[in-house]
């Protein structure tokens, strides 16, 4: 378990609230998700349902009830634990009212699993400008952690979570929308794993190394800017790309680029492919392999912290349904996509091939990623 | 309180935006009905678009201005 994973639910019931679309509430749908992912050890599944409604013809309520069933047995757990199982659930509450053209949306996320629960209360506003052609948004959450350990009841650590955002949509051309997302998120309390370990060098070790508890700063700040882009083209179809570049106050510094093609297919079918690249440097405490025990104030041997580079080839197919025949139902889709991860890390090294401590050979994984999903919009 | 400071200064630069109201629209709302195709949409399915992002910040160090979210789960 790591904090930014609980950071990002600050805003999505928010997203599900359709909070970045100004001056129209989001239509009423429902949604029942699908999700699996494979990859280093670790399946990930679960379901995901969204439930949105509109009333008295100016508020949105959504509801959401989302669960991570975890099967773990990455490198990390195969080299200092054992393999385990968890189920992580979260339910998310949200209320979109409208008033001109601002719209307030309101949201509340409680998280919980056997040594983690975050609440997260959010608060977003949004405003279209010159005739519609730009929104602008801001937004703020606040979150409350409690972080346990399985086994040790005396443990019992806090952390504390803002985010900061800015969003800015803009249509240029009758065929192109462009945006910029700015993000700030601060962390207090405690960051790191309480299980995860980082390694050292140890002569008395019939391996070379031993290994001691990670230890992080008690803070964060990170910074993160974003532009896109999505083009309707002279036929029926839609590219898109994304740029964003992320830095923080523990030394790592990330690039994500992506680029995406949406092609509709007769009247049901809507095809669509992608590709994202993301590289990431290390953060100041990170090591593989740390020179002796206590190298230094801050110690960390989390690969997600870690020098690395990882691509994504994703494809999907949309298909609406013919009519039910209910009055209710006014379309339905059925969605699969598939997207295929490939993760190489620079200096995190395999400790299970074998080898000199420090030599051994570095790390990587590919992963699958599949989201089945049934959509109802009423 | 850095991060508190610079969302004041791009809420004062866009509130003195507003005030230039009179701004004529260069794309027309007749010229517009792209934009109300499906295929334009950045965040056609919610549900889907939070739950790809969870994967990425579940298993990389940067985080935020994604423009969707995604969630957490025990993924070491």
């Amino acid at each position: 378990m790591n904090l930014p994973q609980r950071l990002v639910w600050a805003t999505a019931a928010l997203v599900m609230a359709g909070a970045v679309q100004a001056a129209v509430l989001p239509d009423d749908r429902a949604d029942v998700l699908y999700h699996r992912y494979e990859g280093g050890g670790v399946t990930v599944d679960g379901p995901s349902l969204l439930l949105r409604k509109k009333f008295a013809e100016k508020y949105s309520v959504s509801a959401n009830y989302y669960v991570d069933m975890v099967s773990s047995a990455s490198i990390d757990v195969m080299t200092t634990a054992s393999p385990y199982t968890e189920e992580r659930t979260q339910g998310s509450l949200a209320l979109d009212t409208l008033h001109g053209k601002t719209q307030y949306s309101l949201s509340y996320t409680l998280s919980d699993e056997s040594d983690y629960t975050a609440n997260t209360a959010s608060l977003d506003v949004s405003h279209d400008l010159f005739g519609d052609l730009t929104t602008v948004s801001f937004g703020f959450s606040q979150g409350w952690d409690e972080v346990r350990k399985n086994g040790d009841n005396e443990f019992e650590e806090t952390v504390d979570r803002r985010n900061y955002r800015f969003s800015l949509q803009q249509i240029l051309t009758p065929q192109l929308m462009t945006g910029l997302n700015y993000e700030v998120i601060t962390d207090e309390g405690f960051l790191n794993n309480p299980y995860r370990s980082v390694r050292y060098l140890d002569d008395s070790s019939a391996r070379g190394f031993s290994f001691e508890p990670e230890v992080y700063p008690s803070t964060r700040t990170s910074n993160a800017i974003a532009l896109n882009a999505r083009y309707y083209l002279p036929y029926r179809a839609a590219i898109h790309g994304e740029y964003r570049f992320y830095t923080d106050t523990w030394g790592i510094d990330a690039n994500t680029a992506s680029i995406g093609y949406t092609h509709p297919w007769g009247k049901r079918w809507i095809f669509e492919a992608g590709y994202r690249w993301y590289d990431q440097s290390s953060a100041d405490f990170y090591s593989d392999l740390f020179p002796r025990a206590n190298a230094q104030n801050f110690l960390a041997r989390d690969k997600e912290l870690s020098t690395f580079t990882s691509q994504m080839f994703s494809l999907g197919a949309t298909y609406e349904l013919p009519s039910l025949g209910w009055d209710r139902i006014l379309r339905s889709t059925v969605n699969l996509y598939y997207d295929h991860i490939q993760f190489r890390y620079d200096d995190f090294r395999d400790i299970t091939a074998g080898g000199a401590p420090g030599t051994e050979e570095l790390y990587g994984f590919d992963a699958n990623v599949f989201r089945l999903f049934v959509s109802g919009w009423f | 309180m850095r991060a508190m400071i610079r969302l004041a200064w791009v809420a004062c630069a866009v509130t003195g935006a507003t005030g230039c109201s009179n701004v004529e629209p260069w794309v027309k709302p007749y010229e517009r009905q792209h934009f109300a195709d499906i295929i334009m949409s950045a965040e056609r399915d919610p549900v889907s678009g939070s739950y790809l992002n969870h994967v990425f910040e579940a298993r990389e160090g940067a985080r935020g201005a994604s423009g969707s979210h995604g969630g957490g789960c025990g993924c070491n």
